[in-house]
């Protein structure tokens, strides 16, 4: 790799021709709501950048978000993203290890301080002082401290890196947090999803490099680009739902032909993703068009949310005091009798046959 | 807290606390109103056809001749305003799937945009009710703190609700939670303000059904 | 004088029972009693609210027998009802109500206001806030045997009277009568051609009656003010009487709270069923017609319409006999356009034509208005009815209003038209 190559270059090189290069910065624009202009300007900035440096940790992870990436099925899109940054430490993909990976890391962030882009995937366990989660003998929380001070940038990749994930779902035995719960003066992006859409990835890098800038953030740090809209106002299912048409069952007449999965416990009226629009794998489906509903995997806190198969207008957990109250309501309720029964015989005792002349004072 | 753990605390422990508090209040209220029983009638009672405590219940659901014309808000909005409730909250998908979970109980629901006209036509309906209450001289003098809360409490719902399948005002998630909050409120409250009309409206209609249908007057 | 406001809140809490707690609890404040009401209706002040006149034994009943209320008592957050409160209620209670349940009728949570007003009249009784009026009438009741202090020598010159009149004996104190016959005072002193018109009657239909010299008040003013040991102290001469003689029924006149009293209050307040039946005469009379006993020698040819007496007909159950009766003896009936059960009071019943205080009498004047447009909308110039104090009370207020009404009580009218 050579770091004083433009993209461009670079491109050619590998045998990318500039038109397939100008329709990735179109689409990408498009993607994420830009005006047109704006692909011009990013095949331009792009085309003239040099590869700026990547460094991505990972942390308390299962490894799908680093699947969802590379398991694009065209080459180019997704693929092309490694062509315009330098990933200069990312161990699923590195040849590297042991002693050697670490040479690397520390190299990359000493020549590249305060301009590199730090992605973390997988939540910082913080339990017994990080001892849950390390890497060549120190915490994940080390590290990220270490590397963040270098950052020009910190994408939080995947739901685990954004909120916490699910090590940190009930009980959270290693203390699991977000990055932003431990990085506060640094520009962070939550791409959340369990994993996140691929394109989404290379789409808030993409702008990163043209426009230097984060893209806009709603409040949960995700880009409003792609997190803006619930995947039920984007669902091509929504007509079941308001006809009041559901599948009961994954398996009975609604479910067959397609009928809304409300009833089936999908969460897609509380998710912000763009997985009904952008979809997975090349835009083939995404899990609603596949017969099971959402289960809410890019919003915090999803595993805690109340069970995927649970509609949202039930119970989030089974109810617990109904027995209890009962027996307490009925408990005040005869205690209240009896006093009642005791001021009445009262009454009926102090009572003296009426004369006349208790009809006036 | 954010959104999400809001709706999940709303769906989670709020409904159990509060369908708890409300079985507990129901059940006290219940039983401190009926047990104080009352006195067997030893008079003869005369025997006439449809003059029952239950012909009753069914019966007072109707205007008694020359009282429509004398309060059709009552009545009209009264009708609209308490049917539309018992569509929107008996007859959506959603809420319905909630019945089945607390109950088994499942029935077919109607389309929700007819729920939302249905909605719409009662939260206007609930306005209208509304100005009466304060307008209409009787009920101005009537009305205490309580009759206007048991409105607040009973509007809420609807209006959250409806604001949060329509996207308005807040986020849906946040929405949702403040719908379902709103819900809540209501639950807790019911026993211990005239909501719980809902019940006793049944067994005070008997008691009325039987002491004149015991004279033979059907009431 | 003895009355106190212990005694009343005491009385109070001896009557509220289940009904009265779930009838409190289910009031939503919706009015609708209030359009029920004839004196709110013609005054248009909300205070005749019947909810309204409620209010003491409601808060009686929350304190007393309700936890949050006795927790509030206790804490000094609920204000107990005070003497100064019934003293303003007495207007609201008494004179502005006449038991006549239409409230009952209409309320949409069901339920029976009037039921409850006879029981808080029991603690404004002994709590000394009863109109001086009716409590006249209740001492007159007790120490006399009626309300008008009418006394047995009286009515033994009305036998006398109508006697002479029918040419026909009317029998007294007879052991084994089918009938113990009642009268109310307002009948034998105002419209003593009832007697008669009885005794024509009875002898067509060949059934043998009889009155008591110690119990032919049928009147009970111990119901109106609402007080029930005076009430069953009443009514027992009535039983005791009857029981006595043997009699296997007791004829009820027309007299609208007299009927309640025997006929629906009077085991209750004994505390056991009597060994009579208890008949209304419109009762016996309509048996008669199916019967075909009574025949019309002729039929009043000017169109009538019909005032039902509300503690008959819609308190009573006395539904249908009134009506089949007017047919048999009129041409042209027209019904009022809300009649039978739905029927507007006169005004004058529950003690109100008692109570002889110039705003009471107003009020009354003011609510007749009810049944001067009742009227008015049917056409009519005749009226008939079946209650002494009805007759009373629509005679005054037509005379006020100047009405050119003719008012004609419904037994007198039968008797007047019955084959010899």
């Amino acid at each position: 790799m050579n770091k004083e190559e433009t993209l461009l270059d670079h491109m050619e090189r590998e045998g990318l021709s500039r038109r397939t290069f100008l329709k990735y910065c179109a689409s990408l624009a498009s993607l994420m709501a830009l005006p047109p202009t704006a692909a011009a300007a990013m095949a331009e900035a792009l085309g003239k950048a040099k590869r700026p440096s990547v460094i991505w940790l990972p942390f308390q992870e299962c490894t799908g978000c680093t699947e969802s990436l590379t398991r694009s099925h065209t080459p180019s899109v997704e693929g092309m993203i490694f062509d315009m940054i330098s990933l200069d430490y990312q161990e699923t993909l590195m040849a590297a290890a042991g002693h050697q990976a670490e040479e690397a890391l520390h190299n990359a962030m000493k020549d590249n301080y305060g301009k590199y882009v730090l992605i973390v995937d997988g939540s910082v366990a913080t339990g017994l002082n990080g001892a849950y989660s390390c890497i060549a003998g120190r915490s994940n929380l080390d590290l990220l401290k270490e590397a963040a001070q270098g950052a020009a940038a910190i994408v939080a990749l995947g739901s685990c890196a954004a909120f916490g994930g699910i090590p940190k779902a009930n009980p959270n035995p290693t203390g699991a947090v977000a990055v932003s719960d431990i990085i506060k003066d640094k520009p962070i992006v939550n791409i959340s999803g369990c994993p996140p859409i691929p394109v989404v990835i290379t789409g808030v890098l993409a702008h990163y490099l043209t426009f230097g800038t984060l893209p806009e953030l709603d409040k949960l740090g995700r880009p409003k680009a792609f997190y803006g809209e619930t995947i039920h106002d984007r669902c091509y299912r929504r007509p079941f739902y308001d006809q009041g048409k559901f599948a009961k069952t994954f398996d009975d007449e609604g479910a067959r032909k397609g009928w809304c999965l409300f009833e089936l416990g999908c969460k897609g009226p509380v998710t912000y993703n763009a997985c009904a629009t952008t979809k997975w794998n090349d835009s083939t489906s995404f899990p609603i068009e596949s017969g099971h509903g959402c289960i809410g995997c890019s919003e915090p806190d999803f595993w805690d949310a109340g069970g995927f198969y649970k509609a949202l207008s039930t119970p989030a957990n089974p109810l617990k005091y109904v027995g209890a109250a009962a027996a307490v309501g009925v408990a005040a309720g005869a205690a209240v009798s009896v006093a009642n029964r005791a001021s009445k015989n009262a009454a009926m005792a102090a009572h003296e046959k009426t004369q006349l002349t208790d009809l006036e004072k | 807290m954010n959104e999400l753990e809001l709706l999940t605390w709303a769906r989670g422990t709020g409904l159990n606390l509060a369908i708890g508090l409300f079985l507990l209040g129901m059940l006290w209220r219940l039983v401190e109103i009926y047990t104080l029983g009352r006195k067997p009638d030893l008079a003869p009672p005369r025997k006439a056809e449809g003059a029952t405590g239950w012909h009753t219940i069914l019966r007072r659901s109707l205007s008694p001749p020359g009282m429509l014309k004398r309060s059709p808000i009552s009545y009209i909005g009264g009708y609209i305003f308490h049917i539309g409730l018992f569509i929107v909250v008996f007859l959506f998908a959603q809420h319905i799937k909630l019945i089945q979970s607390l109950t088994g109980l499942y029935w077919p629901g109607l389309p929700s945009q007819v729920i939302d006209a249905v909605t719409v036509v009662t939260l206007a309906t609930m306005l209208l009710v509304l100005f009466d209450r304060i307008n209409n001289p009787v009920k101005r003098f009537l009305s205490t703190f309580g009759d206007y809360l048991a409105w607040a409490l009973t509007f809420l719902p609807l209006l959250t609700g409806f604001l949060a399948a329509k996207h308005l005002l807040l986020p849906y998630t946040a929405m949702l939670a403040i719908h379902i909050l709103s819900v809540e409120l209501l639950l807790i409250a019911l026993p211990f303000t005239k909501l719980i009309h809902v019940f006793t409206l049944f067994a005070s209609r008997w008691y009325n059904g039987d002491i004149n249908g015991k004279r033979g007057v059907p009431v | 004088m003895t009355a106190s406001l212990q005694k009343g809140i005491n009385a109070l809490k001896e009557v509220i029972d289940a009904p009265v707690a779930s009838f409190f609890s289910s009031c939503v404040h919706c009015g609708l009693c209030a359009e029920a009401c004839l004196f709110y209706t013609e005054t248009g002040d909300p205070k005749y609210t019947p909810i309204h006149k409620l209010e003491p034994l409601k808060r009686v009943y929350r304190q007393e027998y309700t936890l949050l209320g006795r927790l509030a008592k206790m804490a000094g957050l609920a204000k107990p009802v005070s003497d100064d409160e019934l003293e303003a209620w007495s207007e609201l209670v008494y004179d502005s109500c006449t038991l006549c349940g239409r409230c009952s009728m209409v309320c949409p949570v069901g339920n029976d206001l009037t039921y409850m007003i006879r029981k808080l009249r029991e603690g404004m009784a002994v709590s000394g806030h009863a109109p001086e009026g009716i409590i006249m009438a209740t001492k007159r009741t007790v120490d006399q045997g009626g309300p008008m202090g009418l006394k047995w020598p009286a009515v033994q010159n009305v036998i006398k009277h109508q006697e002479a009149d029918s040419g026909l004996k009317i029998p007294v104190d007879q052991a084994g009568a089918e009938y113990m016959v009642l009268l109310s005072s307002m009948e034998v002193v105002n419209y003593p051609e009832y007697l008669g018109a009885l005794a024509r009657i009875f002898n067509k239909a060949g059934i043998t009656w009889t009155l008591s010299s110690e119990a032919y008040e049928a009147t009970n003013a111990g119901i109106q003010i609402g007080n029930s040991d005076l009430a069953r102290e009443i009514v027992s001469r009535i039983v005791n009487a009857a029981e006595k003689l043997g009699v296997k029924k007791v004829l009820s006149p027309e007299c609208g709270h007299a009927y309640m009293a025997i006929r629906w209050e009077g085991p209750n307040l004994m505390g056991r069923p009597f060994k009579f039946e208890v008949v209304h005469v419109l009762e016996m009379l309509d048996e008669l017609r199916a019967k075909g006993v009574l025949k019309m020698k002729d039929k009043l040819k000017t169109p009538v319409t019909l005032h039902d007496p509300c503690q008959i007909v819609r308190r009573g159950g006395v539904l249908n006999a009134p009506e089949a009766l007017v047919r048999e003896v009129v041409v042209e009936f027209r019904p009022m356009t809300d009649h039978g059960k739905m029927n507007w009071c006169c005004g004058g019943g529950g003690g109100t034509s008692a109570i002889h205080e110039p705003a009471a009498e107003a009020l009354r004047f003011t609510a007749f208005k009810r049944k001067k447009s009742q009227l008015e909308e049917t056409g009519v110039n005749t009226m008939v009815t079946f209650c002494a104090n009805c007759r009373i009370t629509l005679e005054e207020a037509i005379d006020h209003y100047e009405m050119d009404t003719q008012l004609l009580g419904l037994t007198e009218l039968l008797a007047e038209h019955m084959e010899d």
